[in-house]
């Protein structure tokens, strides 16, 4: 287990060395002058040259990847162009809205899944395996966006039950501690900031989340139905063992597999879906700051985050990887 | 893939036998163990930061709320307003800083503010100011002749980056210059210099007369700044950064404002805090909020489902929902002006027969019914009529379409054909609708013979990039809110100097416009501008439209606002209550 973590860290190191050179070009391929976008149309030549010289944007590129290189390996991400802020920094303030709000709809998705694409598959051919099977089929087709509208139309707008969106009441005067506010609510103590961020957090996640669970439903609902029909499970069955044994430790274990490496897979999906639901509830998350940066085109924060983002989803599918080994013991073995 | 997968594994796999069910339990067990120890040990080192007596929720005293919670369209661009032409940033800052110089509210009028009351030499040369007594910064410096002089020096003095178009906008376009140029469009600068006289009034020296100099001392980018702690949070740039980036522009703006700064969550909010030593009447809510919906759509279900107090630039097919369901519709006094511009340059347009036919043609009173918000005004010169210098016997051009006929034969064109260019995918305040406002007016021209054929481009980079920076367009539409009551910030910025926009060479009208920025008196000003814009409208560069009126939409619970033509809002006045 310690040499497959070993060795897809060492693995990791390298796939971020080649897309850091490719990030750099990429992003300097961008059409624009990023001092003109900061000083604005009617810039002076000496107000870019200022802003070049002091961004080293004047120095051959090859110069300025090394320069990079140099910097990153000591853990210096530089500074945004466009607010000054240390690229960590921001990460730290804003990747945790999005990571909170991804973390929502999986628990979601993985809470409501599972025992749905269970029981779909315990009762097969009834109105629930029926209701599940379609449901499922229109939360894969149905645009996380398109869903996101809907949801803070109906149950925000027209039934307020839910905020129409931010993170948090303007109102709540909360402390912010890791910035994951409804952990900073539990804290700090402040109960009513913490529950009022999951209030927030109810509609994003159902959005976001729409597309996971879709798919753990699907997933684990035909993984238990093949795991039901074997040799196993009726030998268990012959011996008498009762059901809700058979259920939890022949059943849903070996079912389950499969279902975590959905989940792996997912992490990306919900990370881009994110900013999609970031956009539609005005979240300050990674989403609209990407693209600000984008539009601006700053370079430090660009290269910044998005090797941020490849480091975090690398980490999650090793973490997957690492809980086959408590899910199914053989993978340890081997 | 996966599927099989699983599928191969499990019809070999051996079910496991766990001798002991207990030992997942007591693992469970440990594993809970330690993260509510991790938790509680985290929870010691994360103190609740809030005051005794908490404001959360709402607030107790007399039904009313202590939060005003406003919805903006984006974050400011920092903190220090000298560096600032945005309006999200002045609506921060208006907050935290004051000028010498404001506005009686609701209104262009000046009113005292920081100073008391002020005289001007007849020269026009020099201003002397009696400042209010007992006003201190919010971090306990007096505010002084000394500090006056300071932040007119500060501005002075700025060198650099800081000097640049998109930074000390305000400053260059009315001081026209720094102590040092470091950029060679600029020119010997306006201010000679201040002094802080003995009797505690101070006097600035201006190098030549400028009319609208007390008027402009109203923007909030001239606002009282405590210059002690900009020094100490490197607000003025000095090594070669970006001054808008420094500490003291995002984190520790000090003024003499009604709130002080709290807090600034980038792409959330900003919160400001009741200034408990303001000299003046103090803010009635305890916080005041600027949260960012960049969507228009979003923030008007923000402030139905009561997440925000208000907004500002309510689109004009809002207002009447919002109006039935019981929210508070404001409209701000227009001061700004839509036109139709014409490129003089392109063919049949140099012909002033031409351009009077399409000022015939229109009809503005159909045009606002069509397109615009209830309540605007049709426009007859290139400003609103609460501008000094507006004109009531100026030249006009009814809506007549066989008028804008016979002088199209007149002019030898049976029928012309031109490009007319409009933006999409933007609202502004004196042009809610472009595309609305297009179809609207082409069909006018249409019907008078004159064919158009549509260019349609996004706002930045590309439309403004064609109007202004190329000659290849015909008509196109366009406006200007203003910024402070002096028309020289109305036509003075449309035709004060040669322009791809308009396509003319007028050196008589230039020389006018530049003359009249040295008058010295109102009334001087007053008919001197009636007489250029007259002089205007005979030459009849563009057709001037129309004023439309921009709304704000508050709660229920909401009063005190009063709306400001030139967005002089403060809001010590305003209460919130549940309702």
């Amino acid at each position: 287990m310690l040499t497959l973590v070993v060795r897809r860290l060492g693995l990791l190191v390298v796939v971020l060395f080649g897309l850091s050179l490719l990030l750099f070009a990429w992003v300097r391929a961008l059409p624009g002058d990023p001092a003109r976008a900061l000083l604005g149309e009617k810039a002076t030549p000496a107000g870019i040259a200022a802003i070049n010289e002091r961004y080293g944007f004047d120095q051959p590129v090859w110069q300025q990847y090394v320069t990079y290189l140099g910097r990153l390996l000591r853990g210096d991400f530089g500074a945004s162009i466009n607010t000054g802020q240390p690229v960590v920094q921001t990460f730290t303030e804003r990747f945790p809205a999005t990571i909170e709000l991804a973390l929502a709809a999986l628990l979601l998705a993985i809470a409501v899944g599972i025992p749905l694409g269970y029981l779909a598959a315990r009762r097969r051919g009834g109105w629930l395996d029926h209701l599940v099977v379609g449901g499922s089929l229109l939360g894969v087709v149905v645009p996380v966006f398109f869903l996101a509208v809907i949801l803070k139309y109906v149950l925000a707008i027209e039934l307020g039950w839910f905020p129409t969106s931010g993170r948090q009441d303007a109102r709540i005067d909360a402390t912010h501690v890791t910035n994951f506010y409804v952990l900073d609510g539990l804290l700090t103590r402040e109960w009513d900031a913490s529950w009022d961020a999951l209030v927030h957090l109810v509609l994003p996640a159902l959005a976001l989340g729409s597309i996971p669970l879709a798919i753990i439903v699907r997933i684990t609902r035909a993984s238990v139905l093949d795991v039901l029909g074997d040799d196993h499970v009726r030998t268990a069955q012959a011996k008498g063992l009762p059901r809700a044994i058979i259920s939890r430790r022949h059943v849903l274990r070996n079912a389950l597999l499969p279902v975590s490496t959905t989940l792996g897979l997912q992490a990306g999906a919900l990370l881009s879906g994110a900013v999609l639901t970031e956009t539609v509830f005005s979240i300050n998350g990674i989403g609209s700051y990407l693209f600000d940066a984008v539009t601006q085109l700053d370079y430090p924060v660009l290269q910044g985050f998005i090797l941020f983002i490849a480091v975090v989803y690398a980490l999650v599918n090793l973490v997957v990887d690492v809980s086959y080994g408590f899910i199914d013991p053989r993978v340890r073995v081997s | 893939m996966s599927q099989s997968q699983s599928q191969s594994q499990s019809q070999s796999a051996v079910p496991e036998q766990d001798p002991s069910s207990a030992r997942p339990t007591r693992r469970a067990f440990t594993l809970a163990s330690v993260a509510t120890a991790g938790l509680a040990t985290l929870s010691a080192c994360a103190e609740s930061q809030r005051d005794d007596g908490g404001s959360g929720g709402s607030g107790d005293d007399g039904g009313g709320r202590d939060t005003f919670v406003f919805g903006g369209s984006a974050d400011p661009d920092s903190l220090d307003p000298v560096f600032a032409s945005d309006g999200e940033t002045f609506r921060v800052t208006r907050q935290i800083f004051e000028g010498l110089v404001s506005t009686e509210p609701g209104t262009t009028e000046l009113a005292p503010s920081l100073a008391s009351k002020w005289e001007a030499s007849d020269d026009g040369l020099s201003y002397t100011f009696t400042l209010q007594d007992g006003v201190t910064f919010s971090n306990g410096v007096p505010f002084d002749a000394a500090a006056v002089v300071a932040n007119f020096e500060r501005w002075y003095d700025l060198r650099g980056l800081a000097q640049g178009e998109d930074l000390a906008y305000y400053y260059r376009s009315i001081f026209r210059g720094f102590r040092t140029n470091d950029d060679p469009a600029l020119g010997e600068s306006l201010y000679a210099g201040s002094t802080a006289n003995p009797d505690g009034t101070v006097t600035v020296n201006l190098t030549r007369p400028f009319a609208g100099f007390l008027a402009s001392l109203t923007l909030p980018a001239f606002a009282m700044q405590e210059t002690g702690a900009v020094e100490a949070g490197g607000g003025n740039g000095a090594d070669g950064s970006d001054p808008r980036q420094s500490a003291y522009a995002t984190s520790g703006p000090v003024g003499t404002g009604p709130f002080t700064f709290s807090a600034w969550e980038r792409g959330q909010q900003v919160t400001l805090k009741r200034n408990d030593d303001y000299w003046g009447e103090k803010a009635k809510v305890a916080t005041a909020v600027v949260r960012v919906i960049g969507d228009g759509t979003a923030r008007r279900q923000a402030l139905q489902n009561g997440d925000i107090d208000g907004y500002d630039l309510v689109a004009p097919a809002d207002v009447e929902t919002l109006e039935s369901s019981d929210f508070q519709i404001q409209n701000r006094p227009a001061f700004n002006i839509l036109y139709l511009g014409i490129n003089q340059a392109y063919a049949p347009l140099g012909d002033l027969k031409v351009r009077q036919a399409i000022a015939h043609a229109i009809d503005k009173e159909a045009l606002i019914g069509n397109a615009l918000p209830e309540g605007t005004k049709p426009a007859t010169q290139f400003m609103p009529d609460n501008v000094i210098g507006w004109n009531e016997d100026v030249t006009t051009y009814e809506y007549d379409v066989d008028k804008a006929k016979q002088l199209l034969s007149e002019a030898g064109q049976s029928g012309i054909d031109v490009p007319f260019n409009y933006p999409t995918g933007v609202s502004r305040p004196y042009m809610p609708n472009p595309e609305t406002i297009y179809n609207a007016i082409n069909q006018q021209l249409s019907a008078a013979g004159i064919t158009t054929t549509p260019v349609a481009e996004q706002w930045t980079p590309n439309y403004l990039g064609t109007v202004q920076g190329t000659t290849q367009h015909g008509l196109h539409l366009l406006g200007w809110t203003g910024d402070y009551n002096d028309p020289d910030n109305f036509i003075g910025v449309f035709f004060g100097a040669a322009t791809n926009e308009w396509g003319f060479n007028d050196p008589g009208l230039f020389e006018a416009l530049a003359d009249a920025r040295t008058v010295t008196s109102e009334s001087e000003q007053e008919s001197t501008y009636q007489d250029i814009n007259e002089q205007i409208m005979t030459l009849l560069p563009g057709i001037p439209i129309a004023s439309p009126v921009p709304s704000l939409a508050f709660a229920p619970g909401v009063e005190g606002y009063t709306a400001s033509p030139v967005q002089d809002e403060v809001w010590n006045t305003v209460s919130v209550s549940d309702s």
